[in-house]
């Protein structure tokens, strides 16, 4: 892959393995992530979809080295930093950050607002200035008038103000690159886009890079420019947001978007075309294709043997599966 | 078509340390056999209240429990306890709960779990129950040897479609539906949205759907009724609420949904749903309210009637 100088975070054939360890045999691997690469530009986001035990989550984990990669490289800002030590590290603890699913567990239950968001100033060695700092990271968020804000436990504040204040404590170091781990999966309808707004403001204020993990492909189109589709530990599919809705090649990503409704009265009287089956089983993945088994296009010879590769159609699209040219309509 | 549940003026309140929580304050709908009808709205606005004041399934810190539940002409209110339970809980109503995948006994084999209530309730020996345990499970899209398995050998999916079975079992009905998707994934919930919409037109079901999610009880309501701090504010047909919202709460709602298929600008509801031990003055919304008048903050909007069959809780619209 060509280092594009463009790009933040470049992430090479990334692979996490969790070791199973057995009684006098070898051990068995639960392959999470098995060889994925992309790259996020500056202040660029970039959607990892997938179903739940697909490896986003621990994708999203490794790219923050909180999960160690069992191979693969990723490059920050033209570094390596793949196997740098803890202490070569503190720069990228810095620059970049993660916002976690759950408020409701993402925060100390003992810390006020204030002394939340002054943890991570206080772990940096940030000695001056720190109540400018927290008071102005909380006017981003718009939790304001602050005052009103700053001494308050989180079970005084609801869960779209808690998100607010996870994110705030995000971003109270200036960070360049950051996870989004679901981050509005747990809020109600009406606040999830308020808070996707709110990301995309700051975005675009600071020009933070974002990898922005969910299982929800319909909050993706506000808050991303690009998206992969994960299954099984891999990416089948990626490319431009709009495009893939518009025209999914790869039967997963089909089969994902097709499965998600649109608030229409017409919706009760159809039944939608939906696959059978559950996702594999990390630790033992299909051989060949990992999703021929649910697959309704699979010839049954070369899915079941070569595992397809990630082959470029060109504007960014790039697609796994042996038969996507019959899925281009053209 | 035949109306087999009336519910008028219910009220379900709870004693807290803060005060009393009105957590169903006067609400009326009814369903129709055959239909579907969705209760939606945010969280902490009476949904699930108004489903276990249904049931009957009261926790010990009830302070108001009233109303008039009609139950095929008849006022289950007032049954005893005792007969509640024998005639029309699980046997009428039955309900699928919010996580109940997550309460299969982990160490009782799935089919005796789904024959328990036939044992129980209708007083079958363990091996005819046994064996209609798997018939249910076959209805719901499961082998028949999935009785057989324990449920940490079933996947997401699977203990759903068990679930769904359990509360099949004694032939209701009615089935109270609570979020029944809301730990899967986007396929496996797509599919067992299938499957309801398959039951319902096999056995002319009805259900009541819980759903904070507007583009999901599209799939399968016929009639929506949106819910805001304790009341209903909107009732009426799918079509009506989805293509021509009235209240400005249900319009706002509708806003914030993200679609895939169309583009629009998504817009978010500002501030919070109200605390119901001390809810605002008036109409509940009215602080959130885009077109809040004067009269909004002193009298609450009466639940009226503008079209057939269509009930709209706001001044905009008389009243």
């Amino acid at each position: 892959m060509i280092l594009s100088a463009n790009s933040l975070i470049e992430v090479q054939d990334l692979k996490v393995w969790f070791p199973i360890k057995r009684f006098l045999r070898e051990p068995i691997f639960v392959k999470a992530v098995d060889g994925v690469s992309f790259n996020i530009a500056r202040g660029e986001t970039l959607a990892v979809v997938g179903e739940s035990g697909s490896g986003k989550t621990t994708l999203g984990k490794a790219c923050l080295r909180l999960i160690e990669p069992t191979s693969g490289r990723i490059i920050y800002d033209g570094k390596d930093i793949t196997r740098l030590s803890n202490e070569e590290l503190r720069s990228y603890r810095r620059e970049a950050q993660i916002i976690y699913q759950d408020p409701f567990s993402s925060l100390n239950p003992f810390f006020t607002v204030y002394r939340a968001l002054e943890e991570p100033l206080i772990i940096n060695g940030v000695k001056k200035g720190r109540s400018e700092q927290i008071y102005k990271v909380l006017e981003d968020v718009k939790l304001t008038p602050v005052e009103e804000f700053v001494n308050k436990y989180p079970h005084m504040l609801s869960g779209g103000q808690r998100q607010r204040v996870a994110i705030a404590r995000a971003l109270i170091l200036r960070p360049r690159f950051i996870v989004a781990d679901e981050p509005v999966s747990m809020l109600d309808v009406s606040v999830r886009v308020e808070i996707l707004y709110l990301l995309k403001e700051l975005q675009h204020k600071y020009g933070i890079s974002f990898l922005y993990i969910t299982h929800d492909i319909a909050t993706v189109k506000y808050f991303s420019d690009r998206i992969a589709v994960m299954y099984a530990g891999k990416i089948v599919e990626m490319g431009n947001i709009r495009s893939i809705i518009a025209e999914p090649i790869h039967p997963y990503t089909q089969a994902l978007v097709e499965a998600i409704p649109d608030p229409d009265p017409r919706n009760r009287f159809v039944e939608r075309k939906v696959i059978p089956g559950e996702p594999p089983n990390p630790i033992n993945v299909p051989l060949g294709c990992r999703f021929h088994l649910r697959c309704p296009y699979s010839d049954r010879r070369r899915c079941l043997k070569e595992e397809p590769e990630l082959r470029d159609f060109g504007d960014g699209r790039r697609v796994a599966c042996h038969y996507a040219e019959q899925f281009i309509k053209r | 078509m035949e109306e087999i549940l009336k519910i008028r003026d219910l009220k379900l309140y709870y004693r807290t340390l803060r005060g009393t929580v009105r957590a169903v304050d006067s609400i009326s709908f009814h369903l129709c056999k055959g239909e579907t009808l969705a209760i939606v709205g945010e969280s902490g606005c009476g949904k699930t209240s108004t489903a276990i004041a249904i049931m009957r399934l009261l926790p010990r810190n009830i302070d108001v429990y009233e109303g008039e539940i009609i139950l095929n002409g008849v006022n289950i209110m007032q049954m005893d306890d005792e007969r509640f339970r024998k005639e029309i809980s699980w046997r009428k109503i039955s309900m699928v709960f919010q996580g109940a995948m997550n309460s299969l006994n982990p160490v009782i084999k799935v089919g005796f779990q789904v024959a328990e209530p036939l044992i129980i309730h209708a007083k079958m020996d363990k091996n005819k129950a046994l064996s209609k345990a798997r018939e249910l499970l076959e209805l719901v899209g499961l082998p028949a040897f999935i009785a057989d398995r324990y449920p940490h050998e079933l996947s997401g999916g699977m203990k759903q479609r068990v679930v769904i079975a359990m509360a099949l079992a004694l032939n209701p009905s009615i089935v109270i539906l609570d979020e029944p998707t809301s730990a899967l994934d986007v396929i496996t919930q797509a599919n067992i949205m299938n499957l309801l919409k398959k039951l319902k037109k096999e056995s002319s079901l009805s259900y009541i759907l819980i759903t904070h999610d507007l583009a999901l009880s599209s799939e399968l309501a016929d009639k929506i009724a949106v819910m805001y701090g304790g009341k209903i504010v909107e009732y009426g047909t799918s079509e009506q609420i989805y293509l021509d919202a009235k209240h400005p709460y249900s319009q706002k709602l509708l806003a914030s949904i993200p679609t895939l298929r169309t583009d629009k600008k998504l817009e978010f509801i500002p501030g919070a749903p109200p605390d119901l031990v001390s809810p605002p003055s008036g109409c509940r919304f009215h602080p959130r309210c885009p077109y809040t008048m004067p009269i909004c903050k002193e009298k609450e909007p009466p639940f009226q009637n503008v079209e057939e069959d269509r009930y709209v809780a706001c001044f905009l619209y008389g009243g």
